[in-house]
């Protein structure tokens, strides 16, 4: 049997370390399976809660806008524009909450034993995924309810959407993973950071409701906006706007990479300041 | 053959931290702010945590890690774990590494037991097929079957610490490495562990690093030892010459630091004896005894010796001295003395502690010591009790306990 040789030397140059995530994938399983069976052992109303609460806002919302200020939302109804912005934001929000919090969550493993320190942050995110499809599903109930029309063309469009929010979430979660580790008290702007975001996500307003063009692609760095032009794509049935999706899915590569650089570069020292 | 763990100039230095464990944004900004306003800024202290090791461990080789507190004994493990990195150096380990440095690495307490037998396997390196193919073994020799598929939270703390340990002693990796993970549960339960581990290493030649208080552990289960000091590998070799050094260190005056008196007397060394033999270890209930040698620099009349013993907390636990006893020595100058100081049995709760020593003449320090040696007391069978003492206990009292029964009622 061919032996496994490791080196240990002080940290230098980047790698993503791919081989070796692939070699503890299991462990991505077991951190999700667990924080998914612990959230829904705690709380009673398990995974009703997080079916409600985008319930409950989108009657809020649509009772705000329907009555008093009119949004026009095209081919799709505004109860099922709002809902579906809301399962993405809160996947989005989730996701970079509780990956960020997630490092110091876990301090007590992370001193006592090695694994890729990805799959930390990685997990949360796969844990919001999972809310994600109950919520999805609930989504996808309305629809008939409301009996939106769809338009199967749009299905990938659909997909990507999905892709680009978990990516831009998982870049985001694991940079402020890293930047939470090292500094302690950045976690109570994000709050606030993520409340900015909500607004400038297309959740409960059309982004082509916006008159000025730069203001338009400036919104557009928001991987958010990127993720609901295309998850919506099949409701609408229209052609996704390019400039929102193109500029989205710039940002949302670098957020990515920017996220992964950061984390690998400081996780190193983790054990020690965590 | 080529070594199972080969380490060449590994060096680990850590920040020396002054006030908090973390850096907050708000300091940095405002300390900028301050050293833009004021420049000329200071260089931030370190200090070595360890410092030129170069160690070559064979396959098969069970190796022990000893030394002080603060010796860098946990810090070798963690960089031969991947925890940490190290500053200077390289390490290469040759075969599948397991590492133990706590039990019940991310148990989680909303979990049942089996469920975190996964779990906890799983983050040890276990892949799920390898659990299922243990998982029988697992749960018989943790012998909390008839709880497995309750929540953790309903586990006794000694429950915890057996299927924890059940789950490591499965780990079948080819480098094992240990820390003091045997220092709590129960006497009983350590022996099985021991026996597991004993089984796991010479009887299918693993790799075995084991850091440990406990020199009785280390000399049933290791062939060599490792002794540290200061960071610095001080010894490297068979187990009687290593620890005899060892103790040899820790009970002599040399390289001893917050020595205090006025210098009448000189203490020379002082010893911890279980029996007839020097040790750094004490077995609760247990008789043992210190011996004190001290030469006097004058001629001295009224000399009286005591000793405090600290826990790890640095608080005293209790105190002893020879006017206990109404007695009081005499010595002319450089005449040299001994004195032993027998305690009828050791009755404070497992754990590391460590001895203040003094001579005293008429009342005045003579020569003394703070934080002399250390020791450790393990459980033994004066203290059956299945889950250890819990952590806030700090004396044991050797109790019979009957049962009267009132027949007239």
């Amino acid at each position: 049997m061919e032996k496994t040789v490791t080196q240990i030397h002080p940290p230098k140059g980047f790698s993503l370390g791919l081989k070796e995530l692939w070699q503890y994938r299991e462990l991505f399983y077991f951190f999700t399976w667990r924080d998914i069976k612990v959230k829904y052992k705690q709380t009673v109303l398990g995974i009703l809660w997080a079916i409600l609460q985008p319930l409950a806002l989108m009657a809020i919302f649509t009772f705000l806008f329907s009555k008093t200020w009119p949004i026009d939302t095209g081919n799709i109804r505004y109860p099922i524009f709002v809902l579906s912005g809301l399962i993405i934001w809160n996947l989005f929000s989730n996701a970079v909450s509780h990956a960020g919090e997630s490092m110091i969550h876990h301090a007590a493993i992370i001193k006592k034993i090695y694994f890729p320190r990805l799959i930390i942050p990685g997990s949360s995110v796969l844990t919001a995924f999972f809310d994600f499809i109950m919520g999805l599903i609930v989504f996808i109930i309305f629809c008939f309810i409301y009996k939106q029309g769809s338009h199967v063309s749009g299905a990938i469009f659909f997909l990507a959407g999905i892709v680009i929010i978990l990516l831009a979430a998982f870049g985001a979660g694991t940079f402020l993973a890293a930047l939470n580790v090292k500094y302690r008290d950045f976690r109570y702007t994000v709050p606030v950071l993520l409340q900015l975001l909500f607004f400038s996500s297309q959740v409960i307003y059309p982004l082509h409701s916006i008159g000025q063009p730069w203001l338009r692609n400036l919104l557009s760095l928001n991987p958010v906006n990127a993720a609901l032009e295309l998850f919506r794509a099949p409701l609408s049935g229209a052609q996704p706007d390019n400039n929102i999706v193109l500029i989205g899915l710039a940002s949302t590569i670098t957020i990515l990479m920017a996220g992964i650089y950061f984390f690998r570069k400081t996780e190193a020292y983790f054990a020690d300041i965590a | 053959m080529q070594p199972a763990i080969e380490i060449r100039n590994l060096g680990k230095q850590y920040p020396l931290v002054t006030s908090q464990p973390y850096i907050a944004l708000r300091d940095v900004i405002s300390n900028s702010a301050k050293n833009f306003l004021k420049p000329g800024k200071k260089a931030k202290e370190k200090f070595w945590a360890l410092q030129d090791i170069n160690l070559d461990i064979m396959p098969g080789e069970r190796v022990g890690i000893i030394g002080r507190n603060g010796a860098g004994k946990s810090t070798l493990l963690k960089i031969i774990s991947r925890i940490t990195p190290p500053t200077t150096g390289h390490a290469t380990i040759r075969g599948r590494v397991g590492s133990l440095l706590e039990v019940g690495t991310g148990f989680h307490p909303e979990l049942t037991g089996r469920e975190n037998i996964f779990l906890n396997g799983s983050i040890l390196g276990l892949k799920k097929i390898e659990i299922e193919k243990q998982l029988d073994a697992i749960i018989d020799f943790s012998g909390v079957e008839k709880f497995i598929d309750t929540p953790l939270k309903h586990f006794s703390s000694g429950m915890q610490l057996r299927l924890a340990f059940a789950v490591a002693a499965h780990l079948e990796p080819e480098i094992l490495l240990i820390d003091e993970v045997l220092a709590v549960g129960d006497a009983e339960f350590q022996k099985k562990c021991i026996g597991k581990m004993e089984d796991i290493s010479k009887n299918s030649g693993r790799t075995l690093l084991f850091v440990s208080h406990n020199l009785g552990a280390v000399r049933s289960l290791c062939n060599k030892v490792v002794y540290l000091q200061n960071g610095r590998i001080k010894g490297f070799g068979a187990i009687d010459t290593i620890i005899e050094q060892y103790l040899g260190d820790i009970s002599s005056t040399q390289n001893k630091k917050a020595a205090k008196g006025n210098g009448n007397v000189t203490i020379e060394s002082c010893r911890l004896l279980s029996g007839e033999n020097e040790t750094s270890e004490l077995f609760l209930g247990y008789p043992a005894a210190f011996e004190l040698k001290f030469t006097s620099k004058q001629d001295l009349k009224n000399i009286e010796v005591a000793f405090n013993i600290r826990n790890i907390y640095g608080d005293i636990v209790t105190h002893s001295t020879t006017l206990d006893n109404k007695i009081q020595f005499e010595a002319i100058t450089n005449e040299t003395l001994t004195v032993k100081a027998s305690l009828l049995s050791i009755n404070i709760t497992p754990g590391v502690y460590s001895i203040d020593i003094f001579v005293l003449n008429n009342g005045e320090l003579c020569h003394g010591y703070t934080d002399f040696m250390e020791f450790s007391v393990i459980n033994s069978d004066k203290a059956l009790r299945p889950d250890g003492f819990p952590p806030h206990v700090i004396t044991f009292s050797e109790t019979n306990w009957e049962m009267i029964r009132h027949e007239d009622l």
